[in-house]
């Protein structure tokens, strides 16, 4: 009997065929895949299934597929498209330079106009990415109802009512929520912060939409590194998301529309660089290029702002960092956020700033650069495969006796911290940046801090 | 065999995720890293070997063809489906089963990810010695399967020489294993007739191998040259002069560009060829080799002879030509491998007959190769949207092969015939060597059964490459064009 690939009438619905489908990708995109298959084991979710429809070269036959029309777009072809972590560790065994990011998030932005998934998911991701992201207002309204459900005892009510499977994975979302910051990140009033001592630079911050509210320390961590390196920091108030949950969601219209606000509050700076210290959003930024190449208005502009985006730690090797540490009596591991060194390229500098700090003992994990199941919103909307994912993660950390497992990515800390508690592994999960602000202020509480005036 | 039937009675032996039957689902199994390319009805992923006997009794009573199949990384169609038949995936079969250090062997299931073996025993100070270029991602059952080779099998061999024992489920369903710890099993070989013999036979399910010590000392460089033939001009010199080295590896100047640009080795813009030297062992015995390797690359003609400094250059060489197929995505959207292999006195005139194939079908062959065992790899790339430039390919392709056997040289060093090289199989043998062969297999698989369609001539007459990629197949009507 003959299979039905390529049948007609199986395919995508009439009243799509006007519009172009598969938005910013070409055949020449897919052709760069040679089949070769040195991606396979590189990729998390075909480790795990074993399935090359999970794999980064099965997704790519898929979706050349379906611009080919061989197959329907439908429910079979969305799920495969959305179990890819997109953590771009593909692209690093890609030998042929395939970007597979383009790909897979061009297949997203497609998957979610030609069949938007079911009607609860649908309208949380609508809520989500189109109504709560976005707006910076609604996001402090989300976090200050959400630090009123924390701290009311509400939580402690729900997590026992069982409410919460009813909402499926944006169910299992809620125990994953991390406790928010007791102080909120909030940009200062002048949106420049001035260097300690003298003025070198002048770089650009972009705060991240959730961090101020659950990764405060963070980010004050972040401005206090890079004051304390002569920069200037510029915070624009009218920044916005990065765009990067809606990139890997498939809502790229939104992603695009908050790019161009981006390039907007940052351009009336005229800085050099812009600093991210979330992988994720860092490496959002860096592709605006790519997000916006058919915008004939901001295509030049998104190339002039990629360039300038850089990791924070990235920045700080290459302005040579000051290194006036104090001792830390501490053992720690480092986890490579996906989309720093896959996404970034950035594997090298964090790990040099960790050895820089006297007295920090650095232990390499086996398998660093695998995925932790984070993943943006991965981890709630595919939370048992993020739970695959990141158990072997938990037994190379273990493995380490680290008392930190030092990440460039907030997203990897919720993912990390939640599955090593749940293991009873002590380890737990800090930002490149805090640990370095502890290692300057423990020079200072020494008393031989002579670096910062 | 109606598909719906056959679904229904794999699901009655293996749960239903360990079936994959959607039409949309089955596409992405049609391919393997070849230019070969055909539907399955259904693909099976048994945990056990108790599962995969179960599957391959089903088979032989309801006639159905079966291929099993790795990771999808060989080159010559022998993981590409049958029509209609069952792909028998052993993905999920990838533990390794026992490490025993004293004996310095591994049990492990042929799902196991080449490299991933070497990873897991390195703390140990061993490893497993074949390293096929894809050994980041292929399985070890597909290395039995296709006997693969390897950059470094010039010292050490290639899968042959590193297996101890097989379990093997023949057609039917029946297992028994072959070969085993103790050396030198008398009777019958079966389990060097089972190696390399591409999934014709049964299905590997445990595979028993020699771990080696790492070396204590090993050194690589990279003698760059004008040409490609003054390159396999050194290699013979080298070997000629009684020292075998670890690899002896030659690259073009297509394939040190594409390789270039995707891992920045440092290889310079004009190399019309670039030796990568591999020496390993005592350190004493390298001290003793490298003048002489050195003085010998001179001799060839080299220009310029780099030494990596660091385990990381190495690592970076290794990456870099090990990934070169791959990179060849920079150049075209596909390649057409071929796998040849002449005595390595043979080798620059061979090369250099390649040169004039490329110029006279005005296509890109990029040459990266383990000259060390006289084993050609001619990537001719191609896009297959061209239809005329595919038949030019496979008329190229088919020159180089006859040249090669005229040369005293064979069809295949490492990759296997799959589909890819089955019509020329009787340019190398008379109709008595291929009945010989047809006749073992027989004795393993009466019904036929198991990858069916390979290996061996069709007897469709022509020679007729088969390049079908996806949906528009292209398959060449070689009849008008030879013979």
């Amino acid at each position: 009997m003959k299979t039905e690939v390529g049948q007609p009438g199986l395919v995508i619905p009439e009243k799509d065929n006007e519009r172009v489908r598969f938005e910013g990708l070409t055949d020449e995109d897919l052709a760069q895949c040679v089949h070769c298959g040195l991606c396979l084991n590189a990729c998390p979710t075909y480790r795990e299934t074993g399935l090359e429809m999970e794999s980064p070269r099965g997704r790519i036959y898929l979706v050349k597929a379906a611009k080919e029309e061989r197959i329907p777009i439908n429910e079979t072809f969305l799920q495969h498209i959305f179990l890819c972590l997109d953590c771009r560790a593909c692209e690093t065994a890609c030998p042929s330079g395939v970007q597979y990011g383009k790909i897979i998030e061009a297949a997203r932005g497609e998957a979610i106009k030609a069949q938007p998934g079911g009607r609860l998911p649908r309208f949380l991701r609508w809520l989500v990415f189109k109504q709560i992201f976005p707006f910076p207002g609604r996001l402090r309204l989300f976090a200050n109802l959400l630090r009123f459900y924390q701290n009311s005892g509400v939580q402690g009510l729900v997590r026992k009512s069982g409410l919460l499977k009813l909402f499926g994975g944006f169910g299992q979302a809620e125990t994953l929520l991390p406790k928010l910051s007791s102080e909120f990140f909030a940009a200062p009033e002048a949106e420049v912060v001035p260097a300690r001592g003298e003025t070198k630079r002048r770089v650009g911050f972009v705060t991240g939409c959730i961090m101020p509210y659950f990764f405060g320390e963070t980010n004050r961590a972040t401005v206090s590194v890079l004051t304390r390196n002569g920069c200037e920091v510029v915070i624009p108030k009218s920044q916005r998301c990065c765009g990067a949950l809606g990139v890997h969601a498939g809502a790229r219209e939104t992603a695009q529309e908050l790019a161009r606000r981006n390039i907007a509050a940052f351009e009336p700076y005229g800085l050099d660089v812009i600093i991210s210290n979330a992988a994720g959003c860092g490496t959002a930024l860096k592709e605006y290029e790519v997000l916006l190449e058919n915008d004939p208005e901001y295509a030049e502009r998104a190339v002039a702002f990629s360039e300038k985006v850089k990791d924070i730690s990235e920045f700080l090797v290459d302005i040579e960092v000051d290194t006036s540490f104090g001792a830390m009596d501490k053992r720690v591991t480092y986890q490579d956020a996906c989309h720093l060194a896959h996404g970034q390229r950035v594997r090298s500098q964090p790990r040099e700033l960790l050895q820089s700090i006297p007295g920090l003992e650095f232990v390499e994990m086996k398998n660093s650069d695998h995925c932790c199941g984070s993943a943006g919103v991965y981890n709630i909307v595919q939370a048992d495969m993020a739970q695959r994912v990141v158990a072997p993660k938990v037994q190379n950390i273990e493995n380490t006796e680290a008392d930190y497992v030092v990440v460039g990515n907030p997203g990897c800390m919720l993912q990390m911290d939640n599955a090593l508690a749940a293991s009873g592994v002590s380890t737990r999960s800090i930002h490149t940046m805090e640990l370095l602000e502890q290692a300057y202020q423990a020079a200072e509480s020494n008393g031989h801090a002579d670096s910062d005036a | 065999m109606d598909t719906r039937e056959l679904v229904a009675r794999l699901q009655s032996v293996l749960a239903e995720e360990h079936v994959v039957h959607l039409p949309e689902d089955l596409i992405v199994f049609e391919r393997d890293a070849s230019i070969d390319a055909q539907l399955p009805a259904a693909v099976v992923f048994p945990r056990t070997t108790a599962e995969v006997s179960e599957v391959l009794a089903l088979a032989s009573e309801l006639k159905v063809p079966v291929v099993p199949k790795g990771a999808g990384t060989g080159l010559s169609g022998g993981a590409v489906p049958e029509e209609n038949g069952i792909l028998l995936s052993v993905s999920r079969m990838r533990d390794i089963l026992e490490i025993d250090v004293e004996n310095r062997t591994a049990l492990v299931e042929p799902g196991v990810v080449n490299l991933e073996l070497s990873s897991e025993v390195k703390h140990l100070g061993l490893y497993y010695a074949p390293d096929p270029s894809s050994q980041y991602a292929c399985t070890l059952g597909g290395n039995v399967a296709e006997n693969s080779g390897g950059a470094h099998c010039l010292r050490y061999g290639c899968t042959i020489n590193h297996v101890l024992g097989l379990e093997v489920v023949f057609p039917g369903g029946e297992v028994a294993w072959v070969g085993g710890k103790a050396p030198d099993a008398p009777g019958y070989d079966l389990m060097s007739a089972i190696i390399g013999s591409e999934g014709t036979m049964g299905v590997v399910t445990k595979i028993l191998v020699k771990l080696l010590p790492v070396p204590e000392a090993v050194e690589t460089y990279l003698a760059i040259f004008e040409n490609v033939p003054d390159a396999c001009r050194a290699v013979s010199s080298i070997i000629g002069n009684g020292i075998i080295p670890a690899a002896l590896e030659i690259m073009d100047q297509v394939v040190t560009k594409a390789i270039e640009e995707a891992h920045q080795v440092g290889y310079p813009a004009d190399a019309g060829g670039v030796l990568i030297i591999e020496i390993d062992g005592m350190q004493e015995e390298l001290d003793e080799q490298r003048d002489s390797i050195l003085s010998l690359c001179q001799e060839a003609g080299a220009r310029e002879i780099r030494v990596a400094q660091t385990a990381a250059e190495r690592e970076t060489v290794w990456k870099g030509r090990k990934g070169a197929i791959g990179a060849l995505g920079r150049l075209a959207p596909n390649y057409y491998i071929q796998d040849c292999v002449v005595p390595r006195t043979k080798l620059p005139e061979i090369m250099g007959f390649v040169e004039d194939v490329a110029a006279r079908y005005d296509i890109i062959i990029a040459n990266v190769f383990h000259a060390g065992d006289g084993n050609l790899h001619p990537n001719l790339l191609f896009d297959v949207r061209d239809g005329d430039q595919v038949q030019r390919v496979i008329a190229a392709g088919e020159e180089i092969i006859r040249a090669c056997i005229d040369a005293g040289g064979s069809l295949s060093g490492e990759h296997g015939i799959g589909t890819e090289k089955q019509e020329y199989m009787d340019w190398l043998y008379g109709e008595e060597d291929l009945e010989a062969m047809r006749k073992l297999k027989r004795a393993f698989d009466p019904d036929w059964l198991f990858n069916p369609s390979k290996v061996f001539p069709t007897g469709e007459g022509p020679h007729a490459a088969k390049i079908h990629i996806g949906k528009a197949p292209v398959h060449a009507t070689a009849a008008a064009v030879w013979k």
